[in-house]
């Protein structure tokens, strides 16, 4: 059974179909990817599959579980995180604070126990800051744990976002455009750390534009054109799809490249 | 008590009283600013809670120490009625709908006969001191100091800066908005029976707009980086008016040009220190 298995997933705005009954199957312990030209619904999707915003039909089950009407900050609980394709980093908060909020939602921090700070509550707490500091040091951003979030450069926010997003270690992970504005051998450091995320039990989602990227590392390929499902497949079959090259340069090119074969 | 301190807690008694009260106002103020709501309803909660406590204590004869929990909870209940639906909105709406709330229990507290109408409620005992007053502002510091370095203080934090980023990392985002106006409820709903057990006078006119906006330009002034941050603006905008007596009417002006001077140049507050948010 596929850990994330989405089906004709739709939602509308006053009359823009953004997303058109896609299906979507991610396997447990695999890279797989969602591509498509720019408007093609792939933020949408990620946005519907993490619960940002309702779909018009269609259903998300996650290792079985329809958690389609689940409000977004549940489907935390559940397992999954994400990174946003605009940076979303609290500004407010260090690095290690950032990272720390990551593991909100396996908390489960009440009143009491911080106002009457028990044994158990410093524990966890304590536990906290040493998971927080392990993300870091995966991402390869422990030197900056108490350093203002916003005091990071750009890249290095990316990977800010990736350690708060596998603190609690998701069973889902969903990565929007992380190789975005990143060179070449930044995307070859992420490419690794995406690779020893999945190694250490995280099922990956990313949407990527940098095709490299993506045919190097993806299990799974999955293409979407105007909010529809066009391709899916191993990443050389799909590079190979007429309706996928199509969609990429045009029906003309592809034409062309196709009666020069 | 040595006798220059009794002396001098004789002569300034009312403003080291307004020192405290108006601290636990600005705490009520903070509560809300620092889940990254607007609310300008503290007055009112303020009223009910004056109202509401000279009532049981001049016509119930119950003691004080019944009277300051009971007299929050009448704000709590307000505050779950206009909470519920408002805050699915941002912002502005919450900000409206208190500002209106305080208006309509204005005009309730004018032409109801059993509130005193227009002259108020006079003759409340000084049942309210010291011991009262800073024993309240000194445990709700406390427990919002520890609020705040906790998961919860990340939590506010993180929503504060971006609801939906919190919302994917697992803030329940609506039910800490609730949270904190509940709690800015009872904060100001004590704030407001302490008042009245202090000045023995309260009148439909004290918890009106002005009052709201003045509570607002504690927070504004201390900045919200920790809880004490609004105490220490509320702390300056209650002496000030003391140091510049002499210029009576004028004194609502420097309020405003304050808020005018703090928002351009100072928009963390004066006390933009920020507190770290975890336990070592």
């Amino acid at each position: 059974m596929s850990l994330l298995e989405v089906s004709s997933l739709t939602v509308r705005f006053a009359g823009l179909v953004a997303v058109d009954a896609v299906d979507l199957a991610v396997e447990a312990g695999s890279i797989h990817a969602l591509i498509g030209p720019n408007g093609a619904g792939k933020t949408t999707t990620f946005n519907l599959i993490t619960g940002l915003i309702p779909p018009t039909s269609g259903s998300i089950r996650l290792d079985g579980v329809d958690i389609t009407a689940l409000p977004a900050f549940r489907r935390a609980g559940c397992g999954m995180a994400r990174s946003f394709q605009n940076i979303r980093i609290f500004a407010g908060l260090t690095v290690l604070e950032n990272v720390l909020t990551g593991l909100h939602a396996g908390l489960g921090s009440n009143l009491l126990d911080v106002v009457l700070r028990l044994p158990g509550f410093r524990r966890q707490e304590r536990d906290a800051v040493a998971r927080a500091r392990a993300a870091l040091e995966i991402v390869g951003l422990a030197g900056r744990a108490d350093d203002a979030a916003t005091a990071l450069a750009y890249g290095d926010q990316r990977r800010l976002e990736i350690a708060r997003a596998i603190v609690a270690r998701p069973r889902l992970l969903l990565l929007d455009e992380p190789a975005a504005g990143m060179n070449p051998a930044e995307t070859e450091a992420l490419a690794a750390l995406v690779r020893r995320i999945r190694d250490a039990g995280t099922t990956v989602l990313l949407v990527e534009h940098d095709m490299g990227f993506v045919m190097g590392i993806a299990d799974r390929v999955t293409v979407l054109n105007f909010g529809r499902r066009i391709a899916d497949g191993a990443p050389a079959a799909v590079r190979r799809d007429p309706a996928v090259i199509t969609a990429y340069l045009g029906a003309k090119v592809a034409a062309r490249l196709e009666a020069a074969g | 008590m040595p006798v220059w301190l009794d002396d001098f807690l004789w002569t300034y008694q009312n403003v080291v009283y307004a020192l405290g009260i108006n601290g636990l106002l600005a705490l009520s103020m903070y509560v809300v600013l620092a889940v990254g709501q607007l609310s300008l309803g503290q007055a009112a909660f303020m009223g009910m809670g004056a109202y509401s406590s000279a009532l049981l204590t001049l016509k119930l004869h119950l003691p004080f120490a019944v009277v300051l929990p009971a007299a929050t909870i009448p704000p709590v209940l307000f505050a779950l009625a206009i909470g519920t639906p408002t805050l699915r909105l941002s912002g502005v709406y919450l900000a409206i709908a208190t500002i209106g709330l305080g208006e309509v229990l204005r005009a309730v507290y004018l032409n109801v006969d059993a509130l005193g109408g227009a002259l108020g409620i006079s003759g409340i005992p000084e049942r309210a001191g010291m011991v009262s007053i800073y024993g309240l502002l000194i445990v709700a510091l406390a427990v919002l100091w520890l609020v705040a370095r906790s998961g919860i203080g990340r939590a506010m934090e993180a929503m504060r800066e971006d609801e939906i980023a919190a919302a994917v990392m697992g803030v329940n985002v609506r039910r800490y908005r609730l949270g904190a106006l509940l709690a800015s409820a009872v904060l100001a709903g004590a704030a407001g029976a302490l008042s009245a057990h202090v000045s023995s006078f309260i009148g439909p006119n004290e918890y009106g707009f002005e009052p709201a906006v003045t509570i607002l330009s504690y927070a504004l002034l201390g900045g919200i980086s920790s809880p004490f941050a609004p105490v220490a603006g509320a702390w300056i905008l209650t002496l000030l008016p003391e140091a510049l007596r002499g210029f009576a009417d004028l004194r609502l002006v420097f309020n405003g040009l304050i808020i005018v001077v703090v928002v351009l140049f100072l928009p963390n507050g004066l006390l933009p220190l920020r507190m770290r948010r975890w336990v070592k």
